[in-house]
């Protein structure tokens, strides 16, 4: 939809107001991530109950293997479950919200060839649908802190912070592979491929202490470890829910901002870049 | 109000042909092409021009040079054969693609129909399709609840209306679509042959509703379709476009259908080879139709009257073609009326493991047709089962001619068919 006064469609045009156009169509943002919640769970029995058993059951299968079978060492005094939990809680996000953002595009080809909006719409409301199930799964964390017994701190008036962190980590790749796969569908190949490895390479089932505190690692390696964004996401997760047993450590966790507004600021003007022609490619 | 609510001017758009052939660029293609020449690969990214762009992809240009204007309340119909651009120029105007060169100037809000149901859910139900679809079209939340009830009782599925769509028949399906579209009220809307879908009834219902809108509210309307019967019922202007560029310019709508038809008629023998809508088993594929004298020398104009034969070139795709061919056309015109059916089945010919190519001919003593164009559709079966259709494969225009054989052309209109007579009177009772 175009405002009154005249629009003209040029070649090249920056569309200035490319920003508000998006404003405009909030609506539409609004209602394709509705969409994209319910049908996620139509015809399931349990319905949105399968966003707290995704989280609860990986749980369950990390915390046997890496603390009861691999006997991984924990701080004393906090359940190893609360420890996967709380760096699972932002690993289901990140990865919930950067499979559906990368697919995003090219899953609404159809909506890209015979309708106009502001393309980022479609990133932006697969990233959302994460965060609403990030949302539901939360609840999970307080169904398993009061079974241990632990009390919420002021700490955990933190969590917003990093869950909007944690967003902006899933929304960069999203928008920038999302935007990639419309030309090049070998993204589609390699972003579950990525999780996978992501799933290895975060500290989802251990911790960060765990790779700082190792001293036959090589430096570089760690510093290579901290290069990725959801190091630092996760490190702020422990920190709230669990506390002084977790610093933040703040060098680690800049860096990971850094790499986060690199990557969303590079995703978007890839993203804007290409957008034009997502028309006539896809 | 002069001003035009919408003015092309010199509107271009070029495609890549390999980017489209090859069905999107691969990321090999361009590992390959940096692998091979890094220095040039580099150099070019450097300077943002796409690598070897030029040498090794073909330009296509779908709109060239495409300019008019539309003032407010006209509805023009954009009219052209299938290739001719008018997709294209729809897709600018609807700002899902960008102009190579040119520019367009739109004032008002625009909705743009290319597609009936466009983002419909088969999981959704009939009312959250409602929602959906508006919003996809346009329409605020706000603006779809104040019609919701209208939207549900013009498609005529309330009691489904909980249902998902994926278990609508097609044709509830096609009408709930119909019915978001019909409620959207844009001072521009662009629509795209999507009234070629759906039940004729409810068609009508829908351009009703339509128009009844565009009446009361000065609507300007952007329509194309090959249907030359709602192009002249609808419209007040016509453009016509042919191989992306405007073969005749923004003018009353019987001129403009008129230079249409006749451009059709031009071409006499078409390249079947390339056409997708084509129906049948396939081992055999019909690749030109044509039209010629009795002696077999290919003709450009064809009058009433004249001895003549028709060609169907076909080719196979294995070397051998066992079986029983039989061939089939049918004239019809652009209205839809079915004139005759000319198959071989009627003279017992029969042709018995044809060559895996050739032409199969049909002559005439004296074409029955009065002066018009007509359109034709080809079959092809072989041991009775159905190897190749196209239906609206060519085109002809027919021009008045001697067919009574006494030196006087017939007049101008006296239906579609011509038949021989003699007429006397005898006295008595």
């Amino acid at each position: 939809m175009s405002s009154s006064p005249g629009l003209i469609l040029e070649a090249g045009r920056g569309e200035r107001q490319y920003w508000r156009d998006l404003w405009k169509y909030r609506e539409l943002f609004y209602f394709l991530a509705w969409r994209d919640v319910v049908i996620r769970y139509k015809q399931t029995v349990v319905g949105l109950l399968w966003a707290l058993l995704r989280p609860l059951l990986t749980t369950v299968v990390l915390t046997v293997t890496f603390s009861k079978i691999a006997r991984i060492a924990a701080p004393p005094g906090i359940p190893y479950a609360m420890i996967v939990l709380a760096g699972m809680l932002p690993w289901t996000l990140f990865s919930g919200a950067f499979s559906g953002g990368s697919s995003s595009l090219v899953g609404n080809a159809n909506l890209i060839s015979k309708v106009y909006f502001p393309r980022l719409i479609l990133p932006a409301s697969a990233v959302i649908v994460g965060f609403v199930e990030f949302l539901i799964s939360l609840l999970m964390l307080a169904l398993l802190m009061a079974y241990y017994g632990i009390a919420p701190s002021l700490r955990l008036l933190t969590l917003p912070l990093f869950t909007v962190v944690a967003v902006a980590a899933a929304a960069g790749p999203s928008i920038w592979i999302g935007a990639l796969n419309v030309r090049y569908r070998d993204f589609t190949q390699i972003v579950p491929f990525l999780l996978l490895l992501g799933a290895y390479l975060s500290p989802v089932a251990y911790t960060t202490d765990h790779v700082f505190a190792n001293d036959r690692l090589p430096s570089a390696w760690k510093f290579l470890y901290a290069l990725n964004p959801m190091v630092g996401v996760i490190d702020g997760f422990r920190w709230a829910i669990l506390g002084g047993d977790f610093p933040i450590r703040w060098p680690t966790f800049l860096l990971s901002l850094a790499v986060i507004a690199a990557l969303l600021i590079g995703g978007i003007r890839y993203f804007r870049r290409t957008e034009k022609t997502f028309a006539d490619v896809i | 109000m002069a001003d035009p609510v919408i003015s092309v001017e010199n509107l271009g758009k070029k495609y890549l042909l390999s980017h489209r052939s090859e069905g999107g660029e691969g990321l090999r293609h361009v590992l390959e092409r940096s692998l091979a020449s890094p220095v040039r690969w580099l150099a070019s990214k450097f300077r943002g021009t796409a690598p070897q762009a030029a040498k090794t992809e073909e330009d296509f240009w779908a709109l060239r040079d495409v300019s008019f204007a539309v003032e407010p309340g006209e509805v023009v119909g954009i009219i052209g054969r299938n290739g001719a651009g008018k997709s294209t120029l729809l897709k600018i105007l609807s700002r899902i693609t960008e102009p190579t060169s040119g520019r367009v100037r739109i004032r008002g809000r625009v909705a743009s129909l290319l597609e009936v149901g466009t983002g419909f859910h088969p999981e959704l139900t009939g009312r959250e399709n409602i929602f959906l679809n508006g919003a996809i079209l346009g329409m605020t939340r706000a603006e779809i609840r104040a019609k919701f009830d209208e939207i549900v009782a013009f498609s005529e599925v309330e009691r489904f209306l909980d249902t998902p769509v994926k278990r609508y028949s097609s044709g509830m399906y096609v009408r709930l679509a119909f019915s978001v579209a019909a409620h959207l009220e844009p001072e521009i809307l662009i629509i795209d042959e999507v009234l070629a879908v759906g039940d004729a009834q409810f068609q009508k219902k829908c351009l009703g509703k339509m128009g009844e809108v565009s009446a009361k509210r000065g609507r300007t309307v952007l329509f194309v379709s090959h249907n030359m019967g709602a192009v002249a019922a609808l419209c007040t202007k016509a453009v016509v476009l042919r191989g992306g560029e405007v073969v005749h310019p923004c003018g009353p709508t019987a001129a403009a259908v008129e230079a249409y038809l006749s451009d059709l008629g031009a071409a006499t023998r078409i390249s079947l080879r390339e056409r997708k809508d084509r129906e049948g088993a396939g081992h055999l594929r019909i690749t030109g139709f044509s039209l010629h004298d009795a002696e077999g020398s290919p003709l450009q104009h064809f009058v009433s009257g004249q001895a003549m034969q028709f060609h169907i070139h076909y080719e196979a795709l294995a070397d051998r073609l066992p079986g029983r061919l039989t061939a089939n056309f049918s004239i019809q015109t652009h209205a839809g009326f079915l004139v005759s059916n000319l198959s071989s089945e009627f003279t017992d010919a029969e042709f018995i493991d044809p060559p895996p190519q050739g032409t199969i001919r049909c002559r005439i003593q004296r074409l029955p047709l009065a002066q018009g164009n007509y359109l034709v559709n080809l079959l092809i079966r072989r041991n009775g089962e159905v190897e190749d259709m196209i239906r609206g494969a060519a085109e002809f225009q027919v021009e008045n001619g001697d067919f009574f054989g006494n030196g006087r052309n017939g007049p101008p209109s006296h239906g579609s068919v011509l038949i021989a007579q003699n007429w006397e009177l005898s006295s008595g009772k």
